[in-house]
């Protein structure tokens, strides 16, 4: 396997920490493990549907659901997707290539993966017994907010080939 | 096991069922796409959380809480967005964390820009979102989260 820059941080890094301290390195490997178990309680889910999506869902339900003119309903469809889905944001960045692959709307696809990060229903009840009922709602409100419309602003500053070009990455990873 | 991961579980097996019913073939290959795919972000994945591991390690919550206090103003905004930014927790145990902070003393406002850039702006994996989307739309939406971190802490501030 040829070493990434990442993989090269990461064996410093926790070199550097053992050097420095071994039982703080331990810590840092406990912490990493427990990142580790908890992104994997949601791996089997995700990838099913991911999978599931590629073969069940062609290309030309995907592009009237999410695609150029779904208008209302694909923003809809990408809020659902995005908010009912678990897990850290990095494993919704397959999910959300297997969508552009499939002719989903760049802006729908970018609200979705903002959407995955912030306003998630199922843990929204959580939120406010966590953070209150003000805090929970001021806070989601705001987010969907800008993000709607940041997604669609995003989508304009690119030029029709560089959306291309995602589209071809997409195309590529999904291979 | 949180509500939303048991949502999620039983969402794709209601998806297997139907597609297994329907077409036994189809779906062998679709679980041996979606187990291609995970391979794929493995390698991207687990330097990652290496580097988060030993950031959690040094920055810990005492440290953060002293940093956000109440009368800490836009520095303890700017610090919350910098370590939301910076760090990276499962969604599930930001909230909580968020609430200890608060309940520690820590103010709203420097809260709710920390939870938003702990949530949506992913320095380290910086480079993995690349490998997905190229550069151009990693660094735009990581700005857009940003300033959506901004514009709540804001909103919070003024509306609570």
């Amino acid at each position: 396997m040829k070493l990434d820059k990442m993989t090269i941080a990461a064996i410093v890094l926790i070199i550097g920490t053992a050097i420095y301290s071994m039982a703080q390195a331990f810590t840092a490997l406990g912490h990493a493990t427990f990142q580790f178990v908890e992104m994997l309680k949601i791996v089997p889910p995700i990838f099913l549907m991911i999978g599931l999506l590629d073969v069940w869902v062609p290309r030309e339900m995907m592009i009237k659901m999410m695609g150029d003119k779904s208008g209302l309903i694909g923003v809809m469809i990408a809020f659902l997707f995005g908010t009912f889905a678990a897990g850290p944001l990095i494993a919704a960045f397959p999910v959300a290539m297997i969508m552009l692959k499939k002719g989903a709307r760049f802006a729908n696809v970018m609200f979705f993966l903002t959407i995955w990060a912030s306003a998630k229903l199922p843990i929204i009840f959580f939120q406010t017994t966590t953070l209150g009922i003000e805090f929970t709602a001021i806070s989601n409100v705001t987010l969907i907010i800008v993000y709607l419309a940041g997604s669609f602003i995003i989508e304009k500053t690119f030029s029709q080939r560089e959306l291309g070009q995602i589209y071809k990455r997409a195309e590529d990873f999904n291979k | 096991m949180n509500i939303s991961t048991i949502i999620l579980y039983l969402l794709s097996l209601v998806f297997l069922i139907i597609s297994i019913l329907k077409d036994r073939k189809k779906t062998v290959m679709g679980i041996k796409k979606g187990f291609t795919a995970f391979k794929k972000i493995l390698p991207l994945l687990i330097p990652l959380f290496v580097i988060v591991g030993v950031l959690l390690t040094f920055v810990t919550p005492e440290m953060i809480n002293n940093i956000l206090g109440e009368e800490s103003g836009w520095l303890g905004i700017t610090f919350g967005l910098v370590i939301g930014s910076v760090a990276f927790l499962p969604p599930f145990v930001t909230f909580p964390f968020g609430a200890e902070l608060i309940a520690n003393g820590a103010g709203l406002p420097q809260v709710a820009a920390l939870v938003t850039t702990l949530m949506g702006v992913g320095f380290v994996y910086l480079q993995a979102e690349m490998k997905f989307f190229g550069v151009g739309s990693t660094l735009k939406r990581n700005s857009l989260a940003f300033i959506a971190a901004i514009t709540v802490a804001l909103a919070v501030g003024v509306l609570m």
